[in-house]
């Protein structure tokens, strides 16, 4: 572009060209400006999710199995100890993490795909869709989520498939909700219209035109669904309705050894024992928000004035 | 203190320089521009988008917008130097001394106060005046603004004005507190052109009475050179040229400055023909309720340009939706190549659908930001004529050439182009489907004149080679002439008047269409007063009768 050019040319007008960088150049120097909050949920995700892949091969013992030894003392042969017939914590430890992160991580991407999907369709059709598919939701969310979800559980039983279900739909609506509000904001632009004047189908305009632009706030919100799920989930399990023995999990591991917490008097370590599992849900908790606030913050157009 | 003849310099600048940030660097958008401007002067500041206008704009009050920052140079207001002073200190004079009028009130009013309550905020704040003077003093500014019901209108809602009202109201709240200097910032780019005369008369008494130098920022030529006293063309965050608006205007010195002032001279015979390829018969069309077409006839000839003008609700835009269907009719029928359209958009066939192509005011808005170029354009060649890699590549590089960019945009995003290319992509977009009518809407309104212009060559060029038809939406009076073969005026849903461009233009016209041919500013410094002058004598005469 010459300065100097005085004639009208389409092609020299100003615009801000970008340079061209690769995704994972521009991932980088993302993470480069990242503050430290996100780098430590970063670092906390990281772990957990190579502790969940390849918990058979970190894991002393095998996940079921019982040794002859309940409630042993910390130390020795097992790290953290023993539970209440026998099973080594520490490897029920790992092994919860593959269980409760997985389920909570395929429940939310059913609850994406249901919720979000429904949600573009009441937003690019409108009229009765949107209204039945809104009121519908509306109703599902007048009650409360835990509540709702055991009196489903006890109908239904505690199957895995029906735990991760029951909990998707109920997600969903929350989904739904979001979906649908930041839908609405695109479906009102001009492309949109550009693109059903062309004849494109519902599903070309939801896909293409719609889902691009909303990603970001979707993004966002898997984060923190992720998070509400896994909680749930564990509080379910806690309550002894979500995931069964013997299959790992942490809320029924804080549920199976919470009574050592009144042995805090003699012995610390065991008294200790019930908090790990809780530990681990609160900390991939928090380093998902982190994670999630940072995101939110950099693609909200917030800008930190330097 | 300032007297009314005082003419003392009140702002000047010198060899300033800012900085903005973009794409991870500093780049330099304000090149060492000098600027003087005495007590009671009016100075025009233009040029195209990206000019550095508005961040000029604001310098003046030593405010950076975020993402700027003022390198060096120097900016003295009234003896004091804003460029290194104090945020404290800048405070005190912003909104008492310096007041600053953005370019769309309705989003600068905040629409859960009442106007008169925003008025005097500053006054109040920087405790100039009590409440109650302070009020009165708002209401005799409305009174000078000419706004309907001085006393009454402060307890208004921002939304229960108009636009021009608005604007108005805008400018009473920069004046309520004497400032020194105002800072108009396009401040009737966004309104119509009858609305915007009243508007410009009232900010130049205004100005003129209460002696207050201004700087005024706009992209029109015409209405710079109704307001100001000095011009200063601005390009590339350099100064073009400095002169006298009469100077100016009688003889541009610097290229650049000519080939801005050569842009309304773009003229196209006008030709008269009956093959009808679009007809619109009769049509009435209602938003729930409220009707908004009445009884609408448009006829388009083949390879002609139909121009649709009217203020902004007169119906444009929504007779070009009950074409392309997007809005049924409640009666009345479109013919196409003599055959009805189904009403609706579903019903209709995807070839009627490519015949009748669309393209937008907004190109900011009618591009997906996510979508490249290539798919842009790519997308309507497969989807009516089943093309695909290399032959729809192919294609799209054809399609640019046509709009006179080049293969390697064809991986860029929409944020990365001009305004005018934008538009040039849009029009792409809409031959990629070879229709036989383009439905235009205001598609030059939101560039700059230069670009305008180019855009319209474009058109009548792409017309000239391909036959296309147009159906051209437009509040620009300017651009009617440059473009069309016919003229259709339209009034509150009403057709007024249809016929060749000639006719329409020039006497004996509907009372309406004078009057809108009237308020098209000019590039004549004595317009605005003669027209007024004019309207004086019309309602003089008619208190006479």
């Amino acid at each position: 572009m010459s300065e100097s050019d005085q004639g009208y040319s389409a092609v020299a007008e100003a615009g801000s060209v970008l340079e061209r960088r690769s995704l994972w150049l521009r991932a980088w120097l993302e993470l480069r400006k990242a503050p430290v909050s996100a780098w430590i949920g970063l670092v906390i995700i990281v772990s957990y999710v190579i502790v969940a892949v390849f918990a058979p091969w970190i894991a002393p013992y095998g996940e079921a199995e019982v040794h002859p030894q309940p409630y042993a003392p910390w130390g020795g042969d097992f790290i953290f100890g023993t539970d209440q017939i026998g099973r080594d914590v520490f490897t029920r430890l790992i092994y919860g993490a593959r269980n409760t992160v997985g389920i909570a991580f395929v429940t939310t991407i059913i609850a994406f795909l249901m919720g979000g999907g429904l949600a573009l369709a009441a937003a690019v059709r409108g009229g009765w869709i949107d209204q039945v598919l809104s009121r519908f939701v509306d109703v599902l969310m007048a009650i409360p989520n835990l509540i709702f979800a055991l009196m489903l559980l006890s109908m239904f039983g505690s199957s895995l498939i029906n735990i991760i279900m029951i909990i998707a739909i109920l997600d969903s609506t929350r989904v739904f909700r979001l979906t649908r509000a930041v839908a609405m904001n695109v479906v009102v632009m001009d492309y949109v219209e550009a693109a059903r004047l062309r004849g494109e189908s519902i599903g070309w305009v939801m896909r293409r035109e719609i889902l691009p632009n909303i990603l970001p706030p979707l993004v966002a919100e898997f984060g923190l669904r992720f998070c509400f799920v896994f909680l749930t989930i564990a509080a379910l399990s806690f309550l002894g309705v979500g995931i069964q023995p013997p299959t790992a999990d942490w809320g029924s591991m804080v549920r199976e050894n919470a009574g050592l917490i009144q042995f805090a008097q003699y012995d610390i370590k065991a008294a200790i024992t019930p908090l790990l599992p809780a530990g681990a849900i609160a900390l991939l908790t928090v380093g998902v928000n982190f994670v999630v606030d940072w995101f939110l913050h950099k693609t909200s157009g917030l800008r930190d004035e330097h | 203190m300032s007297t009314d003849t005082d003419d003392s310099v009140l702002l000047e600048i010198r060899d300033l320089r800012i900085d903005g940030f973009s794409d991870e660097r500093w780049h330099e958008i304000i090149k060492g521009v000098d600027l003087t401007l005495r007590r009671g002067q009016v100075m025009g500041l233009i040029g195209e988008s990206g000019a550095g206008k508005s961040t000029l704009g604001l310098a003046a009050m030593g405010f950076a917008r975020p993402g700027c920052r003022l390198t060096s140079g120097s900016i003295r207001f009234d003896g004091v130097e804003l460029m290194d002073a104090p945020e404290s200190e800048k405070r005190k004079l912003w909104g008492s001394r310096i007041c600053y009028v953005a370019q769309s009130a309705a989003a600068s009013f905040n629409p859960a106060h009442r106007l008169i309550e925003q008025t005097t905020e500053a006054a109040l704040s920087h405790g100039l005046q009590s409440g109650a003077e302070a009020q009165a003093a708002a209401r005799e500014l409305y009174r000078a603004m000419q706004l309907p019901n001085p006393d009454t209108i402060g307890d208004r809602y921002p939304h229960q004005v108009s636009g021009g009202q608005l604007q108005r109201a805008m400018t009473a709240m920069a004046m309520a507190s004497k400032p020194d200097l105002i800072i108009f910032d396009e401040p009737t780019t966004a309104l119509d052109v009858t609305t915007q005369v009243g508007v410009l008369a009232a900010m130049r008494s205004v100005v003129e009475q209460f002696n207050t130098a201004a700087i005024y920022i706009t992209h029109d030529l015409a209405v710079v050179a109704q307001m100001a006293d000095v011009i200063k063309v601005l390009r590339f965050g350099e100064t073009m040229e400095d002169a006298p608006t009469r100077e100016m205007l009688s003889a541009p010195k610097h290229p650049y400055t000519k080939s801005l002032w050569s842009v309304r001279a773009l003229q196209k015979e006008a030709e008269k023909s009956d093959d009808i390829v679009l007809d619109v018969r009769s049509v009435d069309a209602a938003y729930g309720s409220s009707k908004v077409l009445h009884d609408v006839s448009v006829r388009v000839p083949r390879g002609k340009t139909v121009a649709v003008v009217g203020e902004s609700g007169s119906g444009k835009s929504t007779t070009a939706r009950v074409i392309t269907g997007l809005l049924p009719p409640s009666a009345g029928k479109v013919f196409f190549n003599g055959q009805a359209l189904p009403a609706a958009l579903r019903d209709r066939s995807v070839e009627q659908l490519r015949q009748i192509q669309m393209i937008y005011q907004s190109a900011d808005t009618a591009m997906n930001p996510r979508h490249t170029v290539g798919d842009i354009i790519g997308r309507p060649l497969e989807f009516y004529h089943g093309l695909r890699g290399a032959a729809k590549q192919k294609r799209v590089l054809e399609l640019l050439q046509l709009i006179e960019l080049d293969g390697n945009f064809i991986d860029r995003l929409p944020g990365e182009l001009s305004g005018g290319q934008k538009q040039r992509i849009c029009i792409a977009r809409a031959l990629a489907a070879e229709p036989d009518v383009i439905i235009c809407d205001e598609v030059t309104s939101a560039l700059d004149q230069i670009v305008q212009e180019g855009i319209l060559k474009l058109l009548l060029r792409l017309q000239k080679e391909l036959g296309v038809t147009y159906v051209f939406i437009t509040h620009d009076i300017a651009v009617v002439k440059a473009i069309s073969d016919e003229i259709v005026v339209m009034l509150e849903g009403r057709v007024v008047q249809q016929d060749i461009k000639d006719h329409v233009l020039s006497p004996p016209q509907p009372e309406y269409t004078r009057r809108l041919l009237a308020s098209v500013p000019e590039m004549d410094p004595d317009w605005l007063t003669r027209l007024l002058e004019e309207q004086a004598d019309v309602v003089a005469r008619a208190d006479g009768d």
